[in-house]
């Protein structure tokens, strides 16, 4: 895709937020990656371990107990919520909904929602005592399980995450759609294509790229699942427990119990298996012609 | 003030952030500090440097949550004029800590007056981020406060704060619920159990209390029950919930688990506001501060809402003990400690005391508690009752012998990782505590503590 | 897939286009987006249907429908004035972070996003994955060693330790990558450059206006973001004066669990609607910057 001969202008467009980029993201992750190596004892003190951490880290079953938690996550989540964003992108870009600016507005709305009032809200909506979940098993003598019981809380936190993105994700393929040149459009239209046709032959290969980091940042906002568990975790304190995901876990270690060396090792031995899960997400969207 | 253990509602990380203690004691030198049995100076030429502080005046930084400080910083200004105190909330109790710990690290924007709860104190004496106030003379003040908060504010002989207010716990219930299903106040636990059977048998929405596992009313029931699972000496530490006192609490306890006997409704959250509200949650055995919180969150219950002793684990016992309570403590780091201590001083002894039970605080002082205008007080929303003389006389009973882990903070965060189980139904008790026991001494070991 | 070409050689012809000639509505595809409206409003149903009621009508009243007495203005009014208005202040300082914050964070990312899409140059592989790779890391992890880096620096407790790192969007950066590839076509740029334009002047003349549904995009979540930024002002800032709205409100959510401390959910949620609002008016005002793509299209098409 690149127009120029290689040249190090592109560095001059690049540059200024590489420069941020390292000092709120890089240094930082270096700075943890050396107090990683050490291990600070409330009686001892600090001591150089080497990689004792990360040894401790990969035989850790509570972390590796978190991470196939994320990962099933992952699995059912991520692909639902893109394709219910993908869906209304389409019906959205389609021209053929009534009130489209208003459904576009609203299902971006959640989004938009300070978490802490998600945390009252959402225990409203699943307060198997006061909240809705408890009217209805009153109203209809129901007896709806609890969704925080410890079996269903993760498919609970997979709703409000996905309550949550939806509509974030559908803006992403959305405004994808709407640098599509419309003159293709009207060119198909010629050709007798018709509307499913578009969609499948322009519109599917226009969204191809955001698809695609959309996909990786729902990758990465899986496996650092944090916010809605531990929202939930204020309501269901049996079910979610400090290891939960490893972020939380990661989390917990530092705020709590003061391993913040140990916690900066799993945070590093997560972001390479993140790494690895998205590049090769990446390569593979990149073979089909994504990202130039 | 303080109190709870959990936050409800706020954002995840509110409830999580808790303290980083490691990261203090990494950073911290460790210098000046007097160190355990070490004289303490002479307690005049302590008295006449914090004078000297108070004429020179100048700039206090304070972090603490609790609302009625703000009475306390005002009278302060008013009587010392030329000392000006920047009252800062930097968060309820663990955030507050974390801040203070990444503020000790990072050796810059340390307070010098900070609000610590008794159960957290521990970790930071321990770790010498705050100062042994016998250098000022705060060993002389012996039999100014009720033993329970004056215990907790040792460490050794080292005095590392002053107690702010206590918690001594009594039993809180909803008269009008109790009336109408023909419930007797319960004397003793036993009573407790066959109250909430009836009460739930009565009405199957209400619930005696609620109960979704939390570790400071677990270990304050433990404490009463006389279990001391807890035993600190130095970096020595012990953990046991194997003893008489611990099996009498899961033994009772378990009934109520087990029966669904108690509303699976965390403290704090909007739905125990409701709870209490509209009667579903009938009764709690709380710490002393609780009428300010029924008083303004509960304003449903007006009327309706007594206050009884503490339930007794043998017929006739006079045992209590303490649910929550903070001190005033002064960071090592601290810029001017002798005008920070004139400041706890104020507020912990002298007049500040008074504007805060104004406010609506429990104090921890034998005088105020001992008061006839404290004792006599009515209060409208308990129906008149004279609240006070209740909860002033568990003050009196709390037992003692009673020792949290200098690692409290981290144990307590993990409780509902393992005796949470006993709560969702996949173990007892008794096994819940002997995981949270096994994770207590692997954190201690890991943290240098030598663990018998 | 294989008809793209063909497509774009017939539309190299087909110049003033009209998106969607054909206009007929559809009552059963808005019926079945409706199920998805109805899903993402509930909750916020939720919130405004309780924003109207006192702190006892909130206990005392079923959640989804409304308690006797009708409140919200009391409530506005509550919000506004309590604790001498301090409300005011942290919507103010919440402001201040969007604009220079999200607003430097959408400049940066476009800037950087058609730099890494339109040119090649040394070490351009290694950005994606340094991007990638410390994006990666969970950043919660990384909380007390970026506090105490800030700390030496003298940033915390100070605006500029929130709209720093607010300054760097990795999402925003590569969205604005995958919208510049497909959006600014090399052949302007390539005529551009033989009519001697220089490099920036091409960005802002051709690329900018191409790429402007794209920048909505990201200034939209940009935005979001900032404004709902919890986290990293909880660590960072101590002094309520720079508080943003986030931070304040969760202040105020914590009196309910301080002993003697005054409850006051009703304001809670109350604050949370009216911060919502700002951000509705912003989706409003810049969505119909969505249009615009369809005007360079038809003009540089």
């Amino acid at each position: 895709m690149a127009v120029t001969r290689r040249s190090w202008t592109g560095w001059r467009f690049a540059g200024p937020f590489l420069a941020v980029f390292a000092l709120v993201y890089v240094a930082p992750i270096a700075y943890s990656f050396y107090l990683s190596l050490f291990r600070t004892r409330l009686i001892g003190g600090t001591t150089f371990v080497g990689f004792d951490n990360y040894v401790q880290a990969v035989g850790d079953p509570q972390f590796w107990s978190a991470f196939g938690r994320v990962a099933l996550f992952l699995a059912v989540q991520v692909p639902i919520m893109l394709f219910l964003a993908l869906l209304a992108a389409l019906a959205i870009d389609s021209g053929r909904l009534y009130g489209t600016g208003f459904f576009r507005i609203s299902v971006f709305l959640p989004y938009a929602v300070p978490a802490a009032v998600a945390a009252l809200m959402w225990g409203f909506m699943y307060g198997a005592q006061f909240g809705l979940v408890g009217d209805l098993n009153d109203a209809f003598g129901l007896s709806l399980p609890d969704p925080l019981s410890a079996e269903l809380v993760l498919l609970s936190i997979g709703n409000i995450v996905t309550w949550e993105f939806v509509g974030y994700n559908m803006l992403i393929l959305y405004s994808a759609l709407r640098v599509v040149n419309p003159s293709l459009y009207e060119a198909a239209q010629i050709d007798g294509a018709g509307q499913l046709r578009i969609v499948w032959a322009i519109k599917l290969p226009a969204l191809r790229g955001a698809l695609l980091v959309a996909t990786i940042f729902s990758i990465i906002g899986s496996f650092h699942l944090f916010n809605e568990p531990a929202i939930l975790r204020n309501l269901a304190p049996n079910a979610i427990t400090t290891y939960f995901t490893p972020n939380l876990y990661a989390y917990w270690l530092s705020f709590a119990g003061q391993r913040f060396d140990y916690s900066a090792a799993i945070a590093i031995v997560m972001g390479v298996i993140t790494m690895v899960v998205a590049y090769a997400v990446q390569l593979r969207g990149m073979r089909r012609g994504a990202l130039s | 003030m303080t109190t709870n253990r959990r936050h409800t509602l706020l954002l995840g990380a509110v409830a999580l952030s808790m303290s980083l203690l490691a990261a203090a004691c990494g950073a911290d030198p460790g210098g000046s500090d007097p160190g355990g049995g070490s004289a303490a100076p002479a307690s005049t030429a302590a008295a006449n440097e914090v004078q000297a502080a108070l004429d020179a005046g100048g700039t206090l930084k304070v972090w603490a949550w609790e609302p009625t400080l703000k009475q306390v910083v005002a009278g302060f200004q008013a009587k010392y004029p030329k000392v000006t105190v920047d009252l800062v909330n930097a968060g309820t109790g663990n955030d507050q800590y974390t801040a203070l710990q990444n503020a000790i690290k990072a050796g810059s924007g340390v307070p010098d007056v900070a609000q610590i709860e008794y159960y957290a104190l521990p970790q930071f004496s321990l770790a010498k981020s705050v100062t042994d106030l016998r250098a000022f003379g705060a060993d002389q003040l012996q039999g100014t406060f009720t033993p329970g908060p004056w215990a907790s504010v040792h460490s050794g002989a080292g005095v590392y704060g002053l107690p702010m207010d206590s918690g001594p716990m009594a039993l809180f219930y909803n008269k009008d619920v109790f009336d109408k299903h023909g419930i007797e106040v319960p004397a003793t636990w036993d009573d407790f159990v066959a109250a909430a059977e009836k009460l739930h048998a009565a009405d199957p929405k209400a619930y005696i209390t609620n109960d979704t596992g939390d570790a400071g009313f677990t270990t304050s029931l433990i404490w009463q029950a006389g279990g001391r699972p807890y035993q600190v000496d130095g970096t020595s530490v012990a953990v046991n919930f194997g003893d008489a006192g611990t099996q009498k609490f899961t033994s009772t306890w378990q009934k109520l688990v087990s029966g669904k006997l108690v509303a699976p409704i965390g403290s704090w959250s909007d739905a125990w506001y409701k709870g209490l509200s509209d009667g579903t949650i009938a009764s709690l055995v709380i710490g002393a501060w609780m009428p300010a919180n029924l008083e303004s969150g509960v304003k449903a219950g007006a009327g309706k809402w007594r206050v009884a002793p503490m339930p007794q684990w043998e017929s006739g016992g006079k045992a209590t003990s303490e649910n929550g309570g903070s001190s005033l403590a002064v960071p090592e780091a601290a810029a001017n400690k002798a005008l920070a201590y004139a400041f706890l001083k104020y507020a912990a002894v002298e007049e500040g005391v008074q504007a805060r039970v104004d406010g609506g605080a429990f104090p921890a002082t034998t005088a105020q508690l001992s008061s006839p205008a404290f004792q006599d007080k009515e209060f409208p929303y308990f129906g008149g009752q004279q609240v006070n003389k209740v909860l002033a006389e568990s003050a009196n009973q709390v037992a003692d012998g009673w020792s949290y882990l200098p690692y409290q903070v981290y144990a307590n965060s993990v409780f509902n990782d393992t005796v949470g189980k006993a709560y969702a139904g996949g173990a007892t008790l008794s096994e819940g505590l002997k995981s949270w026991q096994d994770a207590s001494i692997k954190y201690g070991q890991e943290q240098g503590f030598s663990v018998r | 897939m294989t008809s793209k070409p063909l497509v774009i050689r017939h539309a190299r012809h087909v110049r003033h286009a009209r998106r969607h000639p054909v206009r007929r509505r559809s009552a059963t595809l808005t019926a079945l987006t409706g199920i998805m409206l109805v899903y993402s409003l509930l909750p916020l149903a939720w919130l405004l249907v309780n924003a109207t009621k006192t702190q006892e009508g909130l206990l005392g009243s079923n959640g989804l429908w409304f308690a006797g007495e009708f409140a919200l203005f009391d409530n506005v009014a509550a919000t506004l004035t309590y604790d001498g208005g301090i409300f005011t202040r942290w919507l103010l300082n919440t402001v201040l972070y969007v604009v220079l914050g999200a607003g430097g964070a959408t400049l940066l990312a476009t800037v950087a996003g058609y730099g890494l899409a339109k040119f090649d140059f040394p070490g351009k592989k290694a950005v994606f994955a340094v991007v990638i790779g410390a994006v990666a890391v969970p950043g919660t992890a990384l909380a007390v060693p970026t506090f105490l880096m800030f700390s030496r620096m003298g940033l915390t407790d100070t605006p500029w330790a929130i709209i720093v790192p607010s300054l760097v969007s990795p999402f925003g950066l590569y969205l604005m990558w995958t919208y510049a590839a497909g959006a600014v076509p090399d052949e302007i740029l390539e005529s551009a450059r033989v009519d001697g334009s220089r490099e920036f002047h091409t960005f802002v003349r051709i690329g900018l206006p191409l790429l402007a549904p794209g920048i909505v995009t990201v200034l939209l979540f940009t935005v979001v973001a900032t404004w709902n930024n919890y986290f990293l002002p909880l660590i960072m800032l101590k002094d309520p004066d720079w508080y943003p709205l986030t931070l304040g409100l969760a202040g105020w959510n914590a009196q309910a669990v301080t002993a003697g401390g005054d409850v006051i959910f009703n304001l809670v949620i109350t604050g949370s609607l009216l911060t919502i609002i700002p951000l509705i008016a912003a989706f409003l005002l810049l969505q119909r910057y969505w249009q615009s793509g369809l005007a360079a299209g038809s003009v540089k098409g």
